[in-house]
């Protein structure tokens, strides 16, 4: 209990990626929410990375979980300027009111 | 490592309940406050771990960039938040039940898995001691060789996100007026400066 191991960041991963999945169910109307969510799950993904870098004593899981850094800073920014452009737009940002292309 | 575990449980519990507040939190603004709180819990698990740098790189890029870009965002859009949340407890059933099964399969892959004998020796660049050298020397000493490549792709990727963002985000107004450098210079005396004679008592 007190010896804290690679299972025990696991578990914390495991349950932070959960609730990145369980908030994109539960808030199916908010966009917004539905990004952070995402924000989440590559949080837990993450701390994966660095755990096991961290336990098998090698170096590129931290230069891996700096690209998926990367890319979530990129994700970040792409999809809430999308989500401003659809804004001012629509007046809206309701995902079921997202149906332009649908004909 | 009585300490160890303790700060472990402190932020695991704290990045944990910051989690559940950020799916669950009634105002968009605080569902971001609370992520910003996760995220430095989460650099503080990164520090427990050794990985000091990316903790610190979290804690930048995160809260100082992505957490900000959130907040300006959900406080730009003017949009009735409570009307969104109408369907939330319609959804609770089928996501709760995805959420557990889900966590279910996860905890038998934590529960179960093991190493492969030869993952310990797989080991393509090892930590080194970090009396020695610091984590982030080491971590600069691959990054800008070994992985060369991989860098200069994520340097690409930020700068097609930025260029990406100000061109959806750009607009021309109407009506709006704009400072237009070559036309100012472009200017003559000619166009600009008329030398008119007014002749006594009479006015222009």
């Amino acid at each position: 209990m007190l010896q804290i191991t690679l299972s025990h960041y696991l578990t914390v991963a495991a349950i932070i990626f959960t609730l990145g999945i369980f908030g994109v169910f539960l808030n199916r109307k908010n966009v917004i929410i539905i990004l952070m969510s995402v924000e989440l799950m590559l949080l837990a993904v993450n701390i994966n990375l660095v755990a096991f870098s961290a336990h098998l004593g090698d170096l590129v899981g931290q230069v891996f979980a700096m690209l998926v850094l990367t890319v979530a800073a990129a994700e970040a920014a792409i999809g809430l300027a999308i989500l401003v452009v659809y804004f001012r737009n629509r007046g809206s940002i309701a995902v079921e009111d997202i149906n332009l292309m649908k004909g | 490592m009585l300490i160890h575990a303790l700060c472990f449980y402190l932020f695991a519990a704290i990045l944990v309940a910051s989690a559940v507040m950020v799916i669950a939190a009634r105002n968009p603004v605080h569902s971001v406050l609370f992520l910003i709180l996760g995220f430095f819990n989460a650099a503080g698990l990164f520090v427990l771990m050794g990985a000091e740098f990316l903790a610190m790189i979290l804690v930048v890029v995160y809260v100082g960039a992505v957490a900000v870009l959130f907040l300006f965002v959900v406080m730009m859009l003017d949009v009735d938040f409570a009307a969104l949340r109408s369907g939330f407890l319609r959804y609770l059933p089928i996501g709760g039940l995805i959420g557990l099964i889900l966590l279910a399969e996860l905890a038998l892959i934590v529960g179960a898995w093991s190493f492969a004998p030869e993952a310990a020796s797989a080991s393509q660049l090892p930590i080194p001691d970090p009396s020695q050298i610091s984590n982030t020397h080491a971590l600069g000493l691959i990054l800008y060789t070994d992985y060369v490549y991989a860098f200069q792709m994520s340097g690409l990727i930020l700068l097609v996100a930025m260029v990406g963002a100000i061109v959806l985000t750009l607009r021309e107004r109407e009506g709006v007026r704009r400072q237009d450098v070559s036309r100012q210079i472009n200017r003559t005396r000619e166009q600009s400066i008329e030398v008119v004679k007014v002749p006594t008592r009479g006015g222009v």
